[in-house]
C-alpha cells in the first residue's frame, strides 16, 4: 500500500521539468501533438454539434459543454449522461447495431477504455496541451484517450446526523451495528466510479468486507454521485461509497456534509476521455477533447467540478485536500477490465440487486 | 361526375381492393406484433443460434430469478386485492349514491390514471423516503422524536405494492363505475319494493351485477402491477429486490443476455394470456346483465348525512395519488433541498434555469417524445379507424383475423414488446433500432388493441344504412366514409388521438429497451436524472409532463358528446 502511495505522488508531484523531460522520449513514438487550428474551429462550426457521452455528474458535464460553447460559439454540446457502465453498454449495444453517435465519451471506468481501443473503435488524437502537460503515464501511448479527471470513491457522513467524533474513520468502522439501515452506496453494475472502487476494495480488503457491509442493510442507489445527494437530504446518515468532488461541491454551497478518506486507503478513480473513430462530428470532437485538457478546461474541472487535474499548468483551488495528503489505493484498469463480469455477478449475489 | 359513370367503376375498385387492403394491413399487423414475438420465441430456445431449453432452465432453477418471479406474483396479487378494495366501494359512491363533488371525484380519478407511474414513484420517495420523505419529517416533528422510526418507508415491498395500486387503481374504479352506470336501477327498485333492505338488495341485486366488473378489474390491475417497470425500478432497487421486469432490464447490461431476457420474457406473456382469456369470461358471462334498450337513470342511493363522511374518505384515497405527489413535486421543484418545505430561505428557480437552459438533452427529449406522441397518435388512430371499420362492416374476407390481430397486442407486456422488437429490429433485412421508427412502431403496437376497441365500438353505434344511402348515390366506399361515417365518428376519431398521444407521453417500459442517445424521450429523460439522484430537475420535467397531459385530458373533456375517459395498456 505504502509503495502505491508513493509512486502517486511520485507522478503528481513530479515537477513540470521532470514531466516534459519524459514525454521527449514518449512524443516520439505517438501520434505528434496537435494545436488547435483556426482550420479546426472552422470545421468544427460546421459541422456545429458534438455528442458528449459522459459518466460524470450532471450538472459538472453541462458545465463543461456550456464553457466549451461560449468559447466556440455555433457548436453545441449535447451531454449524454448516465453511469459509466450503462454508457459502455449503451455504446456497445450502438456500435453492435451500426449506430455512430458519440462523437466524446469520457468514462469513470479505464477498463472501457481497453475494450474500446482493442476492438479498434477509438481515433487517436493528442491535444498539445496533453503533450505538453500531461505526465505520460496520464495519456495513451498510441494517443487514444487522455486522462481527464482523477477522484476519490471517500466516505462520507451528514453532519446534522453524526457529530464528527463519531463519525466512520475507516471502511471497518462501517461494519459497527451502529450504521446498520443507516448507510447508502452506489452499484457497480450502473457506476464505473463504484466498479472501480470496488475492485480495490475487494483487492485490498477481501470480499469478507463486502460479505459484512452486505449484512448492515445498505440503501443501493445507482450512480456514485447519488449517495452522496442522498447524504445532502438527510436519507442516510453515512456513504459507503461515492465520490468525493459532490460531497465538497455540496458542502461548498452549505449542505451539511463533510468527506472522510478512510485509514484503509481511498479508492482512486481516473476517468479517461476518448474520441470515437466512427464519430459523426469528428472535428469538433477534436477541439472539444482540446479543450477539455486544455488549462482553462482542467482549471474548471479543479475550481468547479471538484476534482483533480493532472496537468502541470493547473493550480488547486485554495483550502482543497490535496492528493498527496491522501492515502490512496492503487487503481488498476487491466485488472478491472479482467474482474469485471465476477464483480458483478458477486455484488449482485450479495447485495441482492 | 355522373352516377352512371361512378357507381360501376367504384363497384370493380371495391372488389379490387378488398385484397390488397386485407394484405396492407394483416402485413402491418404482423410487423408490429407477430415478427416481435416470433423472435421473442426463437430466441429464448437458443444459446448462440443452437436450440436449447437452457434458458428456460436457468430460469426455474437460479434463485436469482427465482426470487423476483415470486415478488411479481406478490406484488401483482397484493396490488389487485387492494385496488379492488378500493376502487369498488369509490365507484359505487360515484355511479349510485348521492355523494357530492362527484364529477370531481371522478375528474381526479382520471388524474391518477394519466399521471406516469414512475413520476408517481418518484414523487413518493420524496414523500416516503425512510429519512428524508416530507411526510416521516412532519410526522417526526409532531411525535417531538427526531429518531423515531419512520412512518412510512417507501424502499419496501408493501411501499412499492402501495405506489403501485395508487396509479393501478383507476382501471378498476372505471370498470365498476361504468358496469353501476349501465345497470339498471328498476332492478334494486324492484328489490325494494319487494321488501329487500338496503343491504339485502346490496347483497343480492347490486353486487352480483357489479361482481363480473370488479372481477375484470382485478385482473387488469394484476396485470398492470406485473408488468409495470418504472415503479419497480425506482423502489425495489434501493430497497434491494428485482421484480420480474427490473430483471429483465438488467440482463440488458454489458454483456447484454439476449436469450435470456427472452425467456424472462415468456412467463410475463403467458400469464398475460391467460388472465386476459379469463377476464374475457367473466365479462362475457356479465353480458346478460346489462340489458339492452332504454331504462330510467339509476336511482341514487341517498346517504343522508353519510354523504360527507363518503366524500372525505374519498378524497383521503385521492389524496396518495395526486394531491401529496404532486405538492412533492411541486415543492422539490422550487426548493434548494428536494427534502425541505419551500421557505423564503431556500425558494430557488435553480431547478427551471438548469432544466432549460444547461440541460442539453432537454430539447432533443422534448422534441421527440412531440413527433412520437404525433406520428403514433395519428398512425394509429388511421390503422384503428381502417380496421375497425373492415371489422364492424365485415367489409372484406379475413376480417376477424384482423380483428385478432389489432387486439392481440394488449397481451404484451411493454417491456416484453420492447424485447421483441429489439431482437427484431436490431438485425437485416429491418435494422431500425436508433431510429424514431422502432419506438413509433412499439407505441402504435401498445395503443392499438384500446384504440381499435374504442373506435369498433362507434362504428357499431353508426347505422350502416346511411353509408348504404350514399353509396347507392354513387359515392365511393372511402367516399362514403369521409362524408357520412367519419364526421358522425370525429369526437371518438379525436379521442382515440388523444388517448394514444398521452399514453406515449407516459410510456416507459418499451421506450427504456429501445431509446438511444439520439432518440430519447423525456420518460427516458426523467429516468436517467433518477439514476444520478437529480430530484429538482425530475420535478420540474414532471410538472411540464404533467401539464402537457392534463392540457390534452381537458381537451378531450370539452369534446361534445364525450362521456368517461377509458385507458388501457
Amino acid at each position: 500500500m505504502s509503495t502505491t502511495t508513493f509512486t502517486r505522488r511520485s507522478f503528481l508531484h513530479t515537477s513540470a521539468l521532470a514531466a516534459s523531460a519524459a514525454l521527449a522520449t514518449r512524443v516520439a513514438a505517438a501520434p505528434s501533438a496537435e494545436p488547435v487550428t483556426q482550420a479546426l474551429v472552422d470545421a468544427a462550426k460546421k459541422e456545429g454539434k458534438l455528442a458528449f457521452y459522459t459518466a460524470m455528474d450532471l450538472p459538472v458535464g453541462e458545465a463543461f459543454a456550456k464553457a466549451f460553447e461560449a468559447k466556440y460559439p455555433g457548436i453545441a454540446v449535447r451531454v449524454e449522461r448516465s453511469g459509466a457502465e450503462r454508457v459502455f453498454q449503451r455504446i456497445g449495444q450502438e456500435m453492435g447495431s451500426n449506430i455512430h453517435a458519440v462523437d466524446v465519451v469520457n468514462t469513470a471506468d479505464g477498463a472501457h477504455i481497453i475494450v474500446w481501443k482493442r476492438n479498434g473503435w477509438l481515433a487517436p488524437y493528442v491535444p498539445e496541451e496533453v503533450a505538453r502537460h500531461f505526465p505520460a503515464q496520464y495519456h495513451d501511448p498510441d494517443g487514444m484517450s487522455a486522462q481527464t479527471r482523477v477522484w476519490l470513491s471517500s466516505l462520507g457522513y451528514n453532519t446534522r446526523l453524526v457529530k464528527p467524533e463519531d463519525a466512520p474513520k475507516s471502511f471497518a468502522d462501517l461494519l459497527e451495528p451502529k450504521w446498520m439501515g443507516k448507510m447508502v452506496k452506489g452499484h457497480p453494475a450502473y457506476s464505473g466510479t463504484i466498479m472501480t472502487a470496488t475492485f480495490q476494495i475487494a483487492r485490498d480488503l477481501g470480499w469478507g468486507y463486502l460479505e459484512k457491509l452486505a449484512r448492515q442493510k445498505v440503501m443501493q442507489v445507482q450512480s456514485s454521485t447519488d449517495p452522496p445527494k442522498k447524504l445532502a437530504l438527510g436519507e442516510r446518515a453515512v456513504m459507503a461509497d461515492g465520490n468525493d468532488y459532490n460531497l465538497i461541491q455540496l458542502k461548498e454551497r452549505g449542505q451539511p456534509v463533510e468527506v472522510v478518506y478512510p485509514s484503509e486507503g481511498t479508492p482512486f478513480v481516473a476517468g479517461p476521455t476518448a474520441i470515437f473513430k466512427s464519430a459523426p462530428n469528428p472535428n469538433a470532437a477534436r477541439l472539444f477533447q482540446s479543450y477539455l485538457h486544455s488549462r482553462e478546461g482542467q482549471q474548471l474541472l479543479v475550481d468547479f467540478a471538484r476534482q483533480h487535474s493532472v496537468h502541470d499548468q493547473v493550480t488547486d483551488k485554495p483550502g482543497s485536500r490535496k492528493l498527496s495528503e491522501i492515502k490512496l489505493m492503487k487503481d488498476d484498469a487491466a485488472g478491472v477490465e479482467a474482474q469485471a463480469e465476477e464483480i458483478k455477478a458477486r455484488y449482485a449475489k450479495l447485495f441482492g440487486v | 361526375m355522373t352516377l352512371a359513370d361512378t357507381a360501376p367503376a367504384e363497384r370493380r375498385t371495391g372488389l379490387d381492393l378488398s385484397w390488397p387492403i386485407l394484405i396492407a394491413f394483416a402485413a402491418i399487423l404482423v410487423a408490429l406484433i407477430v415478427l416481435p414475438m416470433s423472435w421473442l420465441v426463437y430466441y429464448s430456445l437458443t444459446d448462440k443460434g443452437t436450440f436449447t431449453f437452457a434458458n428456460f432452465v436457468k430460469l426455474v432453477t437460479d434463485q436469482s430469478f427465482r426470487d423476483p418471479l415470486v415478488t411479481t406474483v406478490i406484488l401483482a396479487t397484493s396490488s389487485a386485492v387492494i385496488c379492488c378494495a378500493v376502487a369498488a366501494p369509490m365507484g359505487w359512491l360515484v355511479a349510485r349514491t348521492d355523494m357530492p363533488l362527484r364529477r370531481t371525484i371522478r375528474a381526479l380519478v382520471t388524474a391518477s390514471f394519466v399521471t406516469p407511474p414512475f413520476l408517481g414513484a418518484i414523487a413518493w420517495e420524496l414523500l416516503a423516503a425512510p429519512n428524508s420523505g416530507l411526510i416521516n419529517q412532519v410526522y417526526r416533528a409532531v411525535i417531538d422524536d427526531p429518531g423515531a422510526d419512520p412512518l412510512f418507508n417507501i424502499y419496501t415491498l408493501p411501499g412499492l405494492i402501495f405506489v403501485i395500486s395508487c396509479y393501478t387503481f383507476p382501471y378498476v374504479f372505471v370498470l365498476v363505475a361504468n358496469a353501476l352506470d349501465r345497470i339498471p336501477g328498476d332492478l334494486e327498485d324492484a328489490s325494494s319494493i319487494l321488501g329487500g333492505r338496503m343491504w339485502v338488495t346490496a347483497r343480492r341485486v347490486t353486487i352480483p351485477l357489479a361482481l363480473p366488473a370488479v372481477l375484470a378489474g382485478a385482473l387488469v390491475a394484476f396485470l398492470q402491477a406485473m408488468t409495470l417497470f418504472g415503479s419497480p425500478a425506482i423502489l425495489a432497487l434501493p430497497a434491494g429486490f428485482h421484480t420480474m421486469t427490473t430483471k429483465i432490464w438488467s440482463l440488458f447490461q454489458y454483456p447484454p443476455k439476449p436469450e435470456l431476457a427472452a425467456a424472462a420474457s415468456i412467463p410475463l406473456l403467458v400469464l398475460t394470456v391467460l388472465l386476459l382469456r379469463a377476464e374475457h369470461m367473466i365479462l362475457g358471462r356479465r353480458s346478460y346483465a346489462v340489458v339492452g334498450g332504454k331504462q330510467g337513470a339509476p336511482r341514487l342511493v341517498q346517504l343522508g348525512g353519510w354523504k360527507w363522511v363518503a366524500l372525505g374518505l374519498a378524497l383521503l384515497v385521492l389524496m396518495n395519488p395526486v394531491f401529496l405527489p404532486y405538492g412533492a413535486l411541486l415543492n422539490a421543484a422550487f426548493s434548494r433541498t428536494a427534502s425541505q418545505f419551500v421557505s423564503f430561505s431556500n425558494f430557488t428557480l435553480h431547478n427551471i434555469e438548469f432544466v432549460f437552459f444547461e440541460l442539453s438533452a432537454t430539447k432533443l427529449a422534448f422534441k421527440n417524445t412531440f413527433i412520437l406522441g404525433f406520428l403514433s397518435a395519428t398512425i394509429g388512430t388511421i390503422i384503428a379507424v381502417v380496421i375497425s371499420y373492415l371489422t364492424a362492416r365485415k367489409a372484406i374476407a379475413g376480417w376477424r383475423a384482423l380483428a385478432f390481430l389489432a387486439t392481440a397486442p394488449v397481451a404484451v407486456p411493454g417491456i416484453v414488446l420492447g424485447v421483441g422488437l429489439f431482437l427484431s429490429y436490431t438485425r437485416p433485412p429491418f435494422v431500425l433500432y436508433g431510429t424514431l421508427w422502432i419506438l413509433l412502431i412499439a407505441f402504435v403496437t401498445i395503443a392499438l388493441p384500446a384504440a381499435y376497441q374504442q373506435l369498433q365500438s362507434a362504428f357499431r353505434t353508426v347505422n350502416v344504412d346511411l353509408e348504404e344511402a350514399s353509396r347507392i348515390l354513387g359515392a365511393t366506399r372511402l367516399q362514403a366514409l369521409g362524408h357520412i361515417t367519419a364526421p358522425l365518428l370525429r369526437t371518438s376519431v379525436i379521442a382515440t388521438w388523444c388517448f394514444i398521444f398521452v399514453g406515449v407521453i407516459r410510456e416507459l417500459s418499451a421506450a427504456i429497451i429501445l431509446f438511444t442517445s439520439e432518440t430519447k424521450v423525456i420518460s427516458v429523460l426523467i429516468f436517467d436524472l433518477n439514476e444520478s439522484g437529480d430530484l429538482g430537475a425530475i420535478a420540474v420535467l414532471g410538472i411540464i409532463m404533467l401539464v402537457i397531459t392534463f392540457a390534452v385530458v381537458i381537451a378531450i373533456n370539452r369534446l361534445p358528446g364525450f362521456g368517461a375517459v377509458r385507458f388501457r395498456g
